[in-house]
This record gives structure tokens, sequence and C-alpha cells, in this order.
């Protein structure tokens, strides 16, 4: 396997989604290719980051404004 | 967190089936500003965010009666944001942005990595200004992301879609949803990486 295979497997392997011998062949390259555990090492960060995003982990958002809520309630009066 | 309606949200819904003025007007206050949170995330004008909001509270009051009430509102609506975003995204001229392939990794000829990744600083240990620095972020590089890319990687990984949600929602197969995914990650990894590069 390259790196170019590798990196490819990635969201796969995460996802526990590759075949006994598509997982054989990406831990052989991780105990060669330090370069690469090092990339899936930060692309497991990036989603740890991503996650940090989420509801509920970002804070609650500020209350609707109040030119927001007159104009729903306008425009569902309107669509009467 | 239960997805599964609570007696509040059956209360409110009974309300606004029968048409009670007061009963839109709380729905609006309660929700819109976790809704106004999720347009923003997609759309870069407050204004285009705020026309998003009302186009989706707008078609929840007109399909208050064939929503089944197995989930909550609130996820109900979140789904009917998220679409009336998508939906806004697609009638504004689309700006000049970088193709996928300068974000992604670079290769040799024969497969090996160009430019090696380095170790970062984890954030598992972050205080919570730290957590708020790196919020703002991930999310603005997530801005600098093709569209595209954007858009998938959003409904995944923060809107929490699953594949064949967010394959509905942007008009794809869930094999296409996977392989637009990783690249996302793969780009908005590289995007980060001069930022958190550097372990310590």
């Amino acid at each position: 396997m390259t790196c170019r295979e590798f990196l490819d497997f990635v969201m796969a392997y995460l996802d526990g989604e590759l075949g006994a011998r598509e997982r054989e062949l990406f831990d052989r390259h991780m105990d060669l290719c330090p370069d690469c555990v090092t990339y899936l090492g930060t692309y497991r960060e990036t989603l740890r980051l991503e996650r940090l995003c989420r509801e509920p982990d970002a804070p609650l958002p500020d209350d609707v404004p109040e030119a927001l809520v007159q104009a729903v309630l306008a425009a569902k009066r309107a669509a009467k | 967190m239960t997805d599964a309606p609570d007696g509040g949200d059956r209360e409110l819904l009974r309300r606004l089936r029968a048409g009670e003025g007061g009963a839109y007007e709380e729905l609006v206050r309660s929700q819109g500003g976790r809704l106004l949170a999720v347009a923003r995330r997609f759309l870069e004008s407050e204004e285009d965010a705020r026309d998003a909001v009302q186009d989706a509270f707008l078609s929840a009051f007109r399909s208050i009666d064939r929503f089944e009430g197995q989930a909550r509102l609130s996820t109900w609506l979140h789904r009917i944001v998220v679409n009336a975003s998508l939906m806004k995204l697609r009638t504004r001229r689309r700006k000049p942005e970088k193709s996928i392939e300068e974000l992604l990794p670079r290769f040799t000829e024969d497969g090996h990595v160009a430019e090696p990744a380095v170790e970062w600083r984890s954030s598992g240990s972050a205080s919570e200004a730290e957590r708020r620095e790196l919020r703002t972020l991930v999310l603005s590089q997530i801005q600098a992301l093709p569209e595209a890319y954007r858009n998938v990687l959003m409904l995944r990984d923060i809107e929490g879609l699953d594949t064949e949600e967010t394959a509905v929602a942007v008009g794809i197969s869930a094999n296409a949803v996977k392989a637009r995914l990783h690249r996302a990650r793969q780009a908005l990894r590289g995007l980060l990486e001069p930022h958190l590069g550097g372990a310590g």
C-alpha cells in the first residue's frame, strides 16, 4: 500500500468499513510509515475539532432578533 | 440527548394545530435563535440567513398538520432550516473559490506524501476560552472550502445529518456523499495544519 492509497482509506478505516485484507494492509503501512501515522492523528484531531462546533458543545445562540420575530409573524399573517 | 418529543412539545403542537396565534409566536421566540445560528453557518449574509429562517418558519407553519410528532419540534425545524439555507445558497451567485485539488495532499510519483504532516497541539485539554478560539478557527476554515464540499461537511459533521439525509439534501448519491466528505475533511485538515502544527 502506498501513502496515496493509505490516505484514500482513512475515513473507511475510522468508520470500521475496511475489509480484513484492506485492514491488514492499512495496519502494515502504519508499521512502516510514521508520516502516515501522523496524518491519521491529525485527521482524527480534525474530527474532534469539528465536534467542538456541534451543539450541544457550542454555546447557545443569542435570543432571536425582535425584527426577525416580527417579520415572521407578519409574513404568517400575510400568508393567510 | 433524546430526540423524542416531550410534554411541552406536544402541548405546543396541539396549540399550533388549533391555530392559536400565541403559539406561533412562542415557537418563533423559542427556536428562532438556534435556527438563525444554523442558517448563519451556511449563509455569509445576515439578510440571507434571516430570510432562510423566515422561509423555514413559514414552511413549518404550512406543514404543521403533516408533522407526525415522532421527533422533537426542534429537530424537525432544524431539518427545515437546513433545507431553506441550501435553497437560498442555490439562488446566490457563486464566488470564485479554490479547487478542492489545491487543498488536498500532494504525492510523489511513487505514491508517497510529498509534504509530510506534522504533529498538532492537542485540543484535548483546551480551556473554555481556547475551545472558543478553536471553534472560531474551524468554522472560518470550513468557509474556505469549495461550496460543494463545504455543504456536505457541514451537513454531516456539524449539523449531524446522516449520509442518506445528506444525499437527499444535496441531491447526490450516498457514495458520492462519502467520497466528498472524505475529501472535504482532508482539505479542512490541510487548512488547519498551519494554525495547529507544532506539538507542545
